[in-house]
């Protein structure tokens, strides 16, 4: 296929507007993996309860997806707090984290997954916004509101998370938590309490992005699966717990996904993303903006 | 000769239960027997890397399904009798299993995993776009009624993955006894201690990589035949990792019991809640296991045994 100047143009355009989203999807795994090493693989699976939230909320009030998401923050915030408790008693206490604790969000992520499947049944939901149907157009580029209307979110999201880190003492203590655990305690600061914030942070922010992937596409339980790996590569390519450097890596996967699914078919980007994942393990371990 | 002794009573044990099997008048006892088999090689090779170096493996579904996958391309291309292909599938997930380690193996803990991870995906990417092994659409397999001497083809396969199901065990017992085995609680335990040591860790882990996919590769061979009808997605199933990675959890991950036990116990109640209840559950069941195992406890069975046992020591 020849490859056309218009084309390509609006293949990036809609690859940066996937990856504002997939900013959104990742930033709790940049908080949970990047900052506070816990491997929580189920983080997906909150991000699918987030978005049934958003749909029960929506269907039964007319209530819009973004604004419920905002509204539940503090639902998903003491979700998170509660599984971090449960995690820090029965593994991180025992220094057991790194195969059962693995292990234990593995099973996680199919509670919720057939938990939610039991309820719903597989049936693909969606939400009704004024924003989902119109699409702004500048010549040959088109920008639809339901990717657009996200992106925006995402991105006022991630830079509030990241004023809020490093401007807050609390903030400031989730960065120093995970470089120095002991130097932390003897500012006499808990480690255990403020770890257990920031993974209530990282959950309360599985409840945006749900709401931002229904609002993109219809959701049914599984669809979860699809992004556990594209959260770690995105997160690992960005050099763990840098938001500037998950923001890019997240563009960059954006991009390179709907240029290949433009000019390839879309059977094959997932091929693409996750090769790159593996290069960047492969050879370069600490990220592409990585210390 | 432990080592031979334990090879012999294998084979005896595994001998006895396939004489005891032909007495079940029952077709769906093979059917569901088939499964649960395959789930203790999975278990057991998983085991190979995951229990004895530490190395969580989530890309099961990848090695098991190149092993089908291996199956179909050859099927295509010329008939050749069951145990060759598994054979073939066995060298092909092999090589694989060395090049992912290869690559991957510098990366400490949760980095590998999340490499395997996207191992499998990038694998179910590449056999979906091959158009030769059916691509998205899915192969069908056609495969004889019947087989000499054992009458159903269902009981031939049954007994194939009997076989494989005794040959694991016996590989990850004698691996077990073994310095290859010393060498990989060594690297489970402290790996730069290990290394410092002179435990050659790469190589070490290499072997494990290697023989842990080319067995999960030879438990995916028969599959088509099993299915008669194979497509990606239900080759790639993230129910097989999630199956491989809770059965030697919850049986125990020290020893080549411990998924022999996880395997026998999961597989057995997620056919018969197929049978009586629905397939959705199972995913749930194994979630619960899972989660439930890790948190109480740790050890799985084998470890709530032994417990039991000291605890009855100690009062005599």
């Amino acid at each position: 296929m020849e490859v056309s100047l218009d084309l390509l143009l609006s293949a990036v355009v809609a690859g940066i507007l996937l990856g504002g989203f997939y900013a959104a999807v990742s930033i709790g795994i940049s908080i949970s993996f990047g900052m506070l090493d816990i491997v929580n693989i189920a983080h997906p699976a909150f991000i699918i309860l987030g978005a049934y939230a958003a749909y029960i909320v929506n269907s039964t009030f007319g209530l819009d997806p973004i604004l419920t998401a905002i509204i539940m923050l503090p639902v998903f915030y003491l979700l998170g707090a509660g599984v971090y408790q449960v995690y820090y008693a029965v593994f991180e206490r025992r220094g057991d984290e790194a195969l059962r604790g693995l292990a234990f969000f593995f099973g996680l992520l199919f509670i919720i997954e057939v938990g939610l499947v039991l309820v719903f049944g597989v049936d693909y939901r969606f939400v009704e916004a004024p924003y989902i149907g119109p699409t702004f157009r500048f010549g040959m580029v088109d920008l639809p509101l339901r990717m657009l209307v996200p992106f925006v979110v995402s991105m006022v999201l991630v830079v509030l998370l990241q004023l809020y880190l490093s401007r807050t003492f609390i903030g400031r203590a989730i960065m120093a938590v995970s470089q120095d655990r002991l130097a932390l305690q003897l500012m006499s600061a808990n480690p255990g309490k403020i770890k257990r914030i920031a993974f209530g942070i990282s959950i309360a922010t599985a409840s945006l992005a749900g709401a931002f992937l229904i609002i993109i596409q219809p959701v049914e339980p599984s669809v979860g699966r699809d992004y556990i790996g594209r959260v770690f590569a995105i997160t690992v390519l960005g050099g763990l717990g840098s938001f500037p450097g998950m923001v890019a890596a997240a563009l960059l996967l954006g991009i390179v996904e709907s240029i290949t699914a433009t000019f390839y078919g879309p059977s094959w980007s997932p091929a693409v993303a996750f090769g790159i994942l593996l290069l960047t393990l492969a050879f370069r371990p600490s990220g592409i903006m990585g210390r | 000769m432990a080592a031979k002794r334990f090879w012999l009573i294998a084979i005896l044990v595994g001998a006895v239960f396939f004489g005891l099997s032909l007495l079940v008048p029952n077709q769906y006892y093979f059917q569901a027997g088939y499964v649960v088999l395959q789930y203790i090689v999975l278990a057991t090779a998983w085991n190979i890397l995951g229990g004895y170096t530490g190395y969580v493996n989530f890309g099961v579904a990848a090695f098991f399904a190149l092993g089908a996958y291996s199956s179909v391309a050859l099927y295509k291309l010329a008939p050749l009798p069951l145990p060759v292909l598994i054979l073939i599938a066995g060298i092909v997930s092999g090589v694989v299993g060395l090049g992912m380690g290869y690559l991957t193996l510098r990366l400490r803990g949760a980095f590998f995993s999340i490499a395997t991870l996207a191992m499998a995906v990038v694998m179910q990417t590449l056999i979906t776009n091959w158009d030769y092994v059916g691509g998205s659409r899915g192969a069908y397999i056609l495969r004889p009624a019947q087989v000499p001497i054992l009458g159903n083809y269902i009981v031939y396969l049954f007994l194939i993955m009997l076989i494989l199901a005794v040959i694991t065990i016996g590989i990850a017992r004698s691996i077990e006894r073994s310095r290859l085995g010393f060498g990989f609680a060594a690297i489970r335990d402290d790996e730069q201690a290990a290394e410092a040591a002179g435990v050659p860790t790469l190589r070490l882990k290499l072997v494990a990589t290697t023989l842990s996919g080319a067995l999960m590769g030879m438990a995916g061979a028969p599959l088509p035949y099993y299915v008669t009808y194979l497509d990606p997605a239900s080759g790639f199933s993230l129910s097989y990792a999630v199956n491989s990675i809770a059965m030697p959890l919850i049986g125990g991950m020290t020893n080549w019991i411990g998924p022999l036990i996880g395997a026998l116990f999961l597989g057995t109640i997620q056919q018969l809640a197929t049978v009586t209840i629905s397939s959705a559950l199972n995913l749930l069941i194994v979630g619960l296991l899972l989660v439930g195992f890790v948190v109480i406890a740790p050890n799985g069975i084998v470890g709530l045994f032994e417990r039991v046992v000291e605890r009855a020591r100690g009062r005599r």
